[in-house]
């Protein structure tokens, strides 16, 4: 039974799309069945979550093969800690695209619907081919919603994003051919440590590897993502921040968890890519000149802080880049809606044309100002608990570099919000921005609530996780548990 | 060693296609791309296996390895769908390169 309940994060959101395209009723029903399909998978990753936090795995074994041979989906704390943020996220995200009006496209929520599909495969799927059709699942929707609001510069933009993307999966794919021709088998179980005994499937797992960096979006692979997500419609950028490159990062953690067995040989060139993604990411980020370009860039650097994981390979380290990853998906996708909220109603996002709107829309700076608080890391926001415990991670580690890195790359961060922060809200007594001639703009428009609330939603629940970390923190700890101990997931797997 | 070779002549001539400018020959860069992706998991599976799996009724010293073909099967469906997308993209476009305001001297202030 309780496997069942793993089948359902795939089948429902499928099901949901193909009703959409189905039954064309009133708009307002397409949207309660999509919102509320990811309510369901959401409530099914919170029941995961809980059968899963004592460290056991819930394993399935589609088809009913015998196991070593079957696909299996197996869920373990980690993978159902993320289905349940990816299914809240998704579910805080339709609601925007309406207010938006992204989803006046016919196709969009069956979109949506099918890009879900995959993230949720991904994330429980246990079985390396499995894992790359589900991501060519979450990927072939993805480039429809790139283009899905025309425009050349977002086509130029969709292009940049295809052909990256096509290459990094051609890599992945023939990374899986090598892995299994050196192995024999695509079973995650069965691949069990393989790649820390053998150096020819390290190479080979590795090549899957930097297919998911690019993914993710690790320096040097990183270049693709600033140069696309600003150009895509601010809904989908907030979708897009919380799903795609969140599934590199899973996929990496995973891969090395099981696969290398966290094995330490390759712990140097983690650190140092860990350490060159935050910096840069966080550097970089200060030199563009939209609201919404500062804040693409910056995740950039909060890849580099959930690498550092995977890099250290403790408890502590995989625990922090666990709570991380939840923190960083909800309040980047909530800051993307306050840029989303200020193109709409302002018309634009570039920061030499906005001034003054914290008199204008004072509750949208509230918000900005708390996420952005939290983004930093200041406490008592979520921020300030995961980037302390990746700094503590790194000390304790005696990684002091990284730790440093780590820091530094936070002021950064810092540095770019205050400058977003003066630009667009701060000063110059209301005026709400400048025409091409440079004479004063009284903007009469005023947020709409709609677009507000949904980030409002999501910034507090960084709040919440910052002053209450601690039954986020215990679920992450389960999660790191699981991940350096995967005796118990590898056997869930091995014998579903 | 045959399939080493198919392979590296593919990924050469697909890299240098990928490198070109026009779309065009981008997405024909990706065709060889995943060709030469099908060649290593098919070869993945044992070169020297050549009797049809299962219903030849072979041993298991001559049959080949069903689960490749099955992988590569999947990938040459997923390659043909992304390959049709592209070439609508390069349609929509209008003109093949990209214009000039949107390569690399994007942003011009």
């Amino acid at each position: 039974m309780s496997g069942l309940l793993l089948a359902l994060p795939v089948a429902l959101p499928l099901l949901a799309a193909g009703t959409i395209l189905a039954l064309p009723g009133p708009r307002w029903l397409r949207r309660v069945v999509a919102v509320g399909a990811h309510v369901a998978v959401a409530a099914v990753g919170a029941v995961l979550l809980a059968r899963t936090l004592g460290g056991d795995v819930v394993s399935l074994s589609v088809g009913a093969w015998p196991g070593g041979v079957s696909i299996v989906l197996a869920a373990d704390a980690l993978s159902a800690l993320l289905v349940l943020v990816t299914g809240g996220l998704v579910a805080v995200c339709l609601p925007f695209a309406a207010a938006t009006g992204d989803d006046r496209h016919r196709m969009f929520l069956p979109l949506v619907l099918t890009l879900t599909t995959g993230v949720y495969g991904a994330y429980l799927t246990a079985d390396l081919f499995n894992l790359f059709v589900f991501i060519e699942v979450m990927l072939a929707p993805s480039y429809a919603l790139v283009i899905l609001g025309g425009g050349r510069e977002r086509v130029a933009a969709g292009r940049i994003y295809l052909t990256v993307s096509l290459l990094a999966s051609t890599a992945f794919l023939v990374g899986v051919g090598l892995v299994y021709g050196l192995t024999g088998t695509v079973n995650l179980g069965a691949l069990a440590g393989a790649a820390a005994q053998s150096p020819a499937v390290a190479v080979a797992a590795g090549v899957v590897l930097v297919a998911m960096a690019v993914k993710a979006g690790v320096v040097p692979l990183h270049t693709w993502l600033p140069r696309v997500y600003p150009h895509t419609t601010p809904a989908v950028t907030a979708l897009f921040s919380g799903l795609l490159t969140k599934v590199g990062v899973y996929v990496i953690l995973r891969v090395y968890a099981v696969v290398y067995a966290g094995d330490a040989t390759y712990r140097w060139l983690l650190v140092g890519l860990a350490a060159a993604t935050m910096l840069v990411g966080a550097v970089g980020s200060l030199g563009e000149r939209t609201f919404r370009a500062i804040l693409v860039f910056g995740m950039v650097s909060h890849i580099g802080y959930m690498i550092v994981g995977p890099a250290l390979f403790t408890d502590l380290a995989l625990a922090a880049a666990v709570f991380y990853f939840v923190h960083h998906v909800l309040v980047k996708a909530g800051l993307l809606m306050c840029a989303g909220a200020v193109e709409l109603t302002y018309g634009t996002g570039e920061l030499h044309r906005l001034g003054g709107l914290v008199s204008r829309a004072p509750l949208l700076a509230l918000v900005f100002m708390v996420g952005g608080m939290s983004l930093s890391g200041l406490p008592p926001l979520s921020g300030f608990v995961a980037k302390l415990t990746v700094i503590r991670a790194a000390v304790v580690d005696q990684q002091w570099l990284l730790a440093v890195v780590a820091a530094l790359a936070g002021l950064f961060t810092v540095a770019a919000m205050v400058k977003i922060w003066n630009n667009v809200f701060w000063g110059h007594d209301g005026v709400g921005g400048w025409d091409d001639l440079g004479a004063p703009v009284v903007a009469a428009a005023r947020v709409r609530p709609a677009l507000l609330a949904p980030a409002v939603v999501l910034v507090a629940c960084s709040v919440v996780f910052g002053l209450g970390a601690y039954p986020l923190l215990t679920a992450a700890q389960a999660a790191a548990a699981g991940l350096v101990e995967p005796a118990a997931y590898i056997s869930a797997v091995m014998s579903p | 060693m045959t399939a080493a070779i198919a392979a590296g002549v593919l990924v050469a001539a697909g890299v240098y296609l990928l490198l070109q400018r026009g779309l065009i020959r981008v997405i024909l860069g990706f065709v060889l791309l995943g060709h030469a992706a099908n060649v290593v998991i098919v070869a993945a599976g044992g070169m020297r296996l050549r009797d049809a799996p299962l219903l030849s009724g072979a041993g298991t010293d001559r049959m080949a390895d069903p689960l490749p073909q099955a992988f590569v099967l999947t990938a040459i469906v997923i390659t043909f769908g992304l390959t049709v997308y592209l070439l609508a993209i390069a349609r929509a476009g209008g003109d093949d390169d990209p214009p000039e305001e949107s390569s690399d001297e994007e942003d011009p202030r």
